[in-house]
């Protein structure tokens, strides 16, 4: 029987890349695996993100960045979730992330990084297997 | 996870997170729902609901953006729904429509859900319409209801919205002809965006052909409007007319009384009939040869109709 909850994700972009090939991959192969996605197109600043995540009440955030900018933006994009109470949403992130920043973005609380060449059934099943409970 | 009655404070407090809540508890059919839409409701007849629709690629999103702009020069806090398809397929919706909209996100006094249909027929979803109270008891002058409405079901926005906008734009490749009875008749403001292409003039005048041959003795005539989106013409008057329909309907009070009796009746009627008919079903399928005859459908020894009619006949089994 189908269940009525669904996964709500957030795929965004922030920062001044616009490359966004990437991005609607992803977004259109987690709605065909059954999940809503919300896609805000390019050029997100951190507190849209943020509050875009609160107002559609979102399961999962997808952060896409192949501009480098990531040690900058990640930061204050997990510091504005914080500080708005959405500390239950899985943040995780694809693009062009150097593996030796990967773990910096982890201990922010950036769940997982996705580098290229990862299928897009990997990133549904990461979703689906960690996607936070909701009571 | 906050407890169900901060979440109904936070809403009547105008709070954003228990705004969000709300709707997505509402959204999952969760047993608080009830609870919620229940308390909201009192709250509830103060916001001006306008629906929009019209066919992908008139440029909604767009408009949108610039009618809450316009709304918010003049101190209004607005809500926007944008309701997307789900696949029937897959179960999943990719719900861009605050592409469009993503500068207002910061605004405090904007609230944007994006919302999958879900199945649900009409252009909305279930939940639309207690979403749509959710953001009214929230505190929301305006509450835009964004829809798909490319087909001649498109109709259910009428139960939601006190205003309804269709949206055309020249040469999207369907004729306004092919615009079928429901939503012409529905519509209080026809709007042809994109109006600075070469057939703008041409297709306002088909529409106001259609609207000649199915005139009825209307009180409020619909008027066409022009507008270009993206550069914001032409919508301060577009605004002007919303808050025209509005007085409209505030000022015609027997109208206005006779519309939310039916609203009610409506209402309640689909209410009563989700009820029963869920709980009769439940009861088929434990009591009565629900499968057996679900095997006979399949193998075409029976229709559907008569498979129903003879489960609603028999005597429930003694277990």
């Amino acid at each position: 029987m189908q269940s009525t909850r669904k996964i709500r994700v957030l795929i965004a972009k922030p920062g001044l890349d616009s490359h966004d090939r990437g991005a609607k991959v992803v977004a259109r192969a987690l709605r065909d695996a059954g999940m809503e996605v919300i896609y805000t197109g390019l050029r997100q600043t951190p507190e849209q993100i943020a509050e875009t995540a609160l107002q559609e009440d979102v399961d999962v955030i997808g952060l896409s960045i192949l501009s480098g900018a990531h040690k900058t933006l990640f930061p204050r994009i997990m510091s504005l979730l914080k500080k708005k109470g959405l500390t239950d949403v899985m943040v995780f992130a694809g693009g062009i992330i150097p593996q030796e920043d990967a773990t910096e973005m982890k201990e922010l609380g950036i769940k997982e990084v996705f580098g290229p060449g990862t299928t897009t059934e990997a990133i549904i099943r990461y979703v689906i297997d960690n996607v936070p409970e909701r009571s | 996870m906050r407890r169900t009655e901060e979440i109904i404070g936070g809403v009547l407090a105008g709070d954003r997170r228990s705004i969000a809540r709300a709707i997505s508890i509402i959204e999952n059919e969760q047993p608080e729902a009830h609870e919620i839409v229940s308390a909201v409701y009192p709250h509830t007849g103060k916001a001006h609901i306008i629906g929009l629709t019209g066919p992908g690629g008139a440029g909604k999103s767009t408009l949108i953006e610039k009618i809450v702009r316009e709304y918010r020069q003049e101190g209004k806090t607005v809500g926007v729904v944008a309701v997307d398809p789900t696949s029937p397929f897959t179960g999943g919706a990719f719900l861009g429509d605050r592409i469009r909209m993503q500068d207002l996100s910061t605004d405090e006094d904007v609230f944007i859900r994006s919302m999958a249909s879900r199945n649900y027929p009409g252009g909305l979803a279930r939940a639309t319409k207690n979403a749509v109270k959710v953001l009214d008891a929230a505190g929301k002058d305006i509450v835009l209801v964004e829809t798909v409405g490319a087909g001649q079901s498109e109709v259910e926005i009428i139960k939601v919205a006190q205003t309804i906008v269709l949206i055309q734009a020249p040469g999207l490749g369907d004729e306004i002809q092919a615009i079928k009875a429901g939503l012409m008749e529905i519509a209080d403001i026809f709007v042809v965006n994109k109006a600075d292409r070469e057939n703008a003039d041409k297709t306002v005048m088909d529409i106001q052909a259609m609207l000649q041959m199915n005139s009825k003795d209307k009180v409020w005539k619909p008027p066409i409007l022009k507008t270009v989106a993206l550069s914001g013409e032409g919508v301060p008057q577009l605004v002007e007319k919303l808050w025209e329909h509005r007085r409209f309907l505030e000022g015609d009070t027997e109208h206005k009384k006779e519309l939310m009796k039916a609203t009610a009746e409506t209402e309640l009627a689909e209410a009563i009939k989700e009820k029963t008919a869920s709980s009769i079903l439940e009861k088929l399928k434990r009591e009565g040869k629900y499968e057996e005859l679900l095997q006979k459908i399949l193998k075409k020894e029976i229709d559907p109709t008569s498979a129903a009619e003879k489960l609603l006949k028999e005597k429930p089994r003694k277990t």
